[in-house]
């Protein structure tokens, strides 16, 4: 390709953070990943926030139809999607609207001025054009007709100005991946399969990445528009490939279900926000021995998943909040019968409908408590997108070797959130072969495990174990219906000491950053793990006495955690929730710990939990 | 996971008894029907570790317990969620459901409508005695308006549903009605709906002592019952009548069935419409019957089997590759592109 100017220098960067928005039909979560992909295999680390509404297509134009995808990369360990943004890529006026309160003072902005006309600018607000009336000044503004330059881009391929329209995102992407240096051959081939069916499409998209690209490496446009190069990050050798939660998640249940011996997993889901990726995913995993099954109900569900672990497959469920109450009373079931199954809860914020799309932790009580009766079960939480992976298979391990349903906390933001991951050896993963009672002498259906209080597995098919189990209390001796009190109580006690006994047989808490004393211990669960690894990082750095603790066994709790929590001056519990962690640490503990409180559907910024950590307590 | 095969020596319907004791009220038409299972599944040689009771709650619901077979007594109207999860663990096994009007049709009534759409291979019971038996009598979705009871002290003003009616609509293949008091019958029709391979419906009109009795005495009361029943047949003119004297022909002109004299003087009997189970539209017009003008149509209603859900569900599975050896781990781990850091 031939270039008018000679290859300008570079500036080097430890690490960026980008955030393309849009019109939610701007195909800026493609332009994303695609990016996310590229960084990758440049070998930079990274994590990635989409952040989109929960509208499929709201109108065009309007505020609350933008959506966003976030990445933050660079040659440095990265944890969180970044709290401010580097370079905002605008494709129109809403998504500056709504998307630059998050762009750091000097920080690059990328606009599509094709899109900023008088109709635009009055649907996202403005009053006056921001590119003209000096609002921007405390930023560097790259105008740039991104729309014009893009149907001239694919002009020649004779597409409607609607189809040629939707290149602008590639036009985009090519523009920033020379402003990273990053390589376009992986996307190239990329859009040529997804359009396979259309070459033309394939080729127009082509065309615009490529003039995107182009246009960074030949335009003199100003001094604002300059490459930068980011290093490789210095990450243990092995192989990588890009993981959401999703798909960790997914692939972890498979390798539970082969660390079992089980052949079958029955997955069974509800269509619902955020969840319902899983069962995508799983539909496609068939030769794995996963059979989906989309039932007509939560209730149906997660009904099926306990009807396949009665007949010894692995029963798996999974939704959110609001069809995670529906599923309540059946896990009532499963706690009577001691059936294993696993619940997977890709929490949102809530209650109710809530916001569909936005993360929340906000249904830890109700994995701890939210049921009828003395019914404890055993609950986890995934911290990372490649966490979710071992975090599935001990959710397994702990549903067949207990008897017991488990319930796995994700969230929005994990299920859709991607990093890279190392993948694991196949021969190393965990293997925790389940025994199938075969033997009748003696059997009863409630017989115990005299360690794990496991009742023993046997399951429909096998010869003289013909046995009857159901929601009504059964006999400690014998299996049989009783509505004896002291036999109530017994059964309720063992039931309560059968979950409490997890806790032997995990790995005791562990800080995942500093000591196991101090000053100061940062507390907690699920996707936070980011945004409190990098703050105490940082305060540490400060040479503040501070640790990180997280949380994978939310109940029981490792065994040894409340000594090591009292070990600390202070407790901080930062959560996207109103304090359940809190209150459940508290609870078991009788710790005076502080909380830190974040329900905006969106995730901690580092800074928001380094200044708690250096702010007085209360 | 190991089955030993081993040959069952010919067991009696008292084989299939557990050693719990029954406890329905003295006189409850749960005794006849539990009878006929037990004999039926003794004339069918069913293999008790490959048979699985499930049920919801209700009064109809503590039948596993009285079995020797494999039981599942599960929670109120969601008896077919985990019989569809049983049968997609394990397609071989032998699934009964045990539901009542209110488990199946108030509660359950979702389940019970995608249950029979999906067509899992299943027998499926209804007991209907048009009460809330368990509870106390309250009124329940089957009962007739008017029907007086301690929720509905003036009457109940719900126009009922009726079971097979629903069971048509919502696309079940082996739709069939029986009387509790009716042995024989019950039992030829339980090994009929055994028989056929999907979801098979069967209606079971149940006579609760307590809180309804007598409730389906205008067409099971001995001195009317064979005016007031028709036992269809498949192949069969759809007569009734002490002396098979009436019969049901369509009104000319219309999309309505009447009741007339046959012989003599009277209609001739090819004019008496000839029972086609495989007829769904017939089947529609005789689910809807009701004394005192027509008679209760009783038996195999309709049956028109297709394949069942689970086996079509193997099918797609095995097509992407169930069952052939599964591929490794690492390769599925690996897809979508990977990147080596030396």
């Amino acid at each position: 390709m031939a270039t008018s100017t000679p290859p300008r220098t570079r500036q080097a960067r430890e690490s960026v953070v980008i955030r393309f928005a849009g019109d939610s039909g701007d195909g800026m979560q493609v332009t994303g990943s695609r990016f996310t992909v590229e960084a990758a295999l440049a070998g930079n680390d990274l994590t990635t926030f989409p952040d989109f509404p929960a509208e499929i297509r709201a109108p065009a134009g309007t505020t609350y139809g933008v959506s966003a995808f976030q990445i933050h990369f660079g040659g440095v360990d990265v944890t969180t999607p970044g709290d401010a943004v580097d370079v905002l890529v605008a494709m129109n006026p809403a998504a500056l609207k709504v998307d630059l309160k998050d762009l750091r003072l000097g920080g690059t902005i990328v606009v599509d001025t094709g899109a900023f006309t008088e109709r635009n600018l009055t649907k996202a607000g403005f009053p006056a054009n921001p590119i003209e009336d000096g609002s921007l000044a405390p930023y560097q503004v790259l105008t740039i007709d991104i729309t014009r330059l893009t149907a001239e881009a694919v002009k020649a391929l004779g597409l409607s100005t609607r189809e040629a329209h939707r290149c602008r995102n590639m036009w985009a992407l090519g523009l920033m991946l020379w402003m990273y240096g990053r390589d376009r051959q992986v996307t190239t081939d990329w859009l040529r399969r997804k359009f396979a069916d259309r070459p033309e499409l394939a080729q127009a998209n082509v065309a615009a990445l490529n003039a995107g690209h182009a246009f960074g490496e030949t335009a003199e446009m100003s001094e604002h528009l300059v490459g930068y190069t980011v290093p490789r990050a210095p990450v243990e050798p092995g192989r990588y490939r890009a993981v959401s939660g999703t798909e960790a998640i997914a692939w972890g249940l498979i390798a539970g279900m082969r660390g079992a011996g089980i052949q079958r997993m029955i997955f069974a889901g509800y269509p619902i926000t955020p969840a319902s990726l899983l069962l995508h995913t799983l539909a496609n995993l068939k030769s794995h021995g996963v059979i989906t099954f989309q039932a007509e109900d939560e209730i149906a569900a997660i009904g099926a998943a306990i009807g396949a672990a009665y007949a010894g497959a692995l029963g798996v469920t999974s939704s959110s909040g609001p069809g995670v109450a529906l599923k309540t009373e059946m896990l009532g079931l499963a706690i009577a019968t001691e059936l294993p199954i696993v619940l997977v809860d890709a929490q949102r914020a809530g209650p109710s409908t809530g916001m569909p799309t936005k993360a929340e932790q906000s249904d830890l009580f109700q994995a701890v408590h939210g049921r009828n009766a003395d019914a404890p079960l055993a609950v986890l939480a995934a911290a990372t997108a490649s966490d979710c992976f071992e975090v599935a298979i001990e959710a397994v391990r702990i549903a067949t070797k207990y008897m017991t349903p488990v319930i796995l906390l994700s969230d929005a933001y994990l299920a859709h959130a991607a990093e890279p991951w190392r993948l694991p050896d196949p021969a190393g993963l965990p293997r925790f072969p389940v025994h199938f009672r075969t033997d009748p002498a003696g059997f009863h259906p409630f017989q115990r495990d005299p360690v794990t209080l496991a009742r023993a597995w046997a399951v429909p098919g096998t010869p003289e174990l013909e046995h009857r189990i159901g929601g009504l209390e059964k006999d400690y001796e014998t299996g049989h219906i009783s509505y004896d009190p002291d036999n109530h109580a017994r059964m309720t006690r063992t039931r309560a000491a059968k979950i409490a006994g997890i806790a032997n047989d995990i790995p005791p808490q562990r800080p995942a950053l500093g000591d196991d004393h101090g000053a100061v211990a940062v507390v907690g669960w699920g996707s936070t793990y980011g945004a409190i690894h990098q703050a105490v990082r940082d305060a540490r750095e400060d040479g503040l006495d501070v640790s990180h603790l997280h949380l994978r066994y939310l109940n029981p709790f490792p065994s040894n955690l409340g000594d090591l929590l009292k070990r600390f001056d202070r407790v901080l519990v930062p959560e996207m929730n109103n304090g359940q962690l809190l209150q459940l640490l508290r609870a078991a503990y009788l710790v005076p710990a502080e909380g830190l409180s974040k329900v905006e559907g969106k995730p901690f910024k580092v800074a928001e939990i380094v200044q708690a950590i250096e702010s007085t307590p209360r | 996971m190991t089955v030993t095969t081993i040959t069952d020596a010919e067991l009696a319907p008292k084989d299939y008894a557990s050693d719990q004791e029954v406890r329905w009220c003295a006189g409850c038409g749960d005794y006849a029907i539990l009878k006929a299972v037990q004999k039926a599944l003794a004339e069918l040689g069913a293999r008790r570790e490959r048979t699985v009771f499930v049920s919801g709650i209700g009064c109809a619901a503590r039948f596993p317990y009285y079995l020797s077979t494999y039981g599942f007594h599960t929670i109120h109207g969601r008896a077919p969620t985990i019989a569809t999860g049983i049968k997609l663990a394990n397609p071989e096994l032998d699934v009964w459901v045990i539901t009542g009007d209110g488990d199946g049709l108030s509660i359950g009534g979702n389940h019970m409508l995608h249950v029979l759409r999906r067509n899992v291979d299943l027998q499926i019971l209804l007991f209907n005695n048009e009460i809330y038996g368990l509870t106390k009598g309250q009124y329940s979705p089957t009962s007739r308006r008017g029907t007086r009871s301690p929720s509905t002290p003036q009457g109940s003003i719900e126009n009922p549903v009726s079971p097979c009616a629903f069971a048509l609509g919502a696309g079940g293949r082996f739709v069939a009605r029986a009387v509790d008091t009716q042995q024989a019958e019950m039992v030829a029709l339980l090994r009929r709906a055994h028989a056929h391979r999907g979801a098979s419906f069967v209606e079971v009109f149940q006579n609760c002592v307590v809180f309804n009795d007598g409730v389906f005495d205008s067409f099971t009361a001995k001195d009317v019952a064979p005016a007031a029943q028709l036992h269809v047949e498949h192949g069969k003119p759809l007569l009734f009548g002490q002396n098979k004297e009436r019969g049901l022909r369509l009104k000319p002109g219309t999309l309505a069935l009447e009741a007339v004299p046959v012989g003599e003087g009277r209609a001739p009997l090819d004019e008496i419409l000839v029972h086609d189970e495989t007829n769904r539209t017939l089947a529609q017009l005789l689910v809807g019957l009701e004394p005192p003008e027509f008679p209760v149509a009783l038996g195999v209603l309709y049956c028109s089997p297709a394949n069942s859900y689970e086996a079509e569900v193997y099918a797609q599975a095995r097509a992407a590759g169930l069952g052939r050896d599964a591929p490794d781990l690492g390769t599925l781990l690996a897809r979508d592109g990977t990147w080596t850091v030396e």
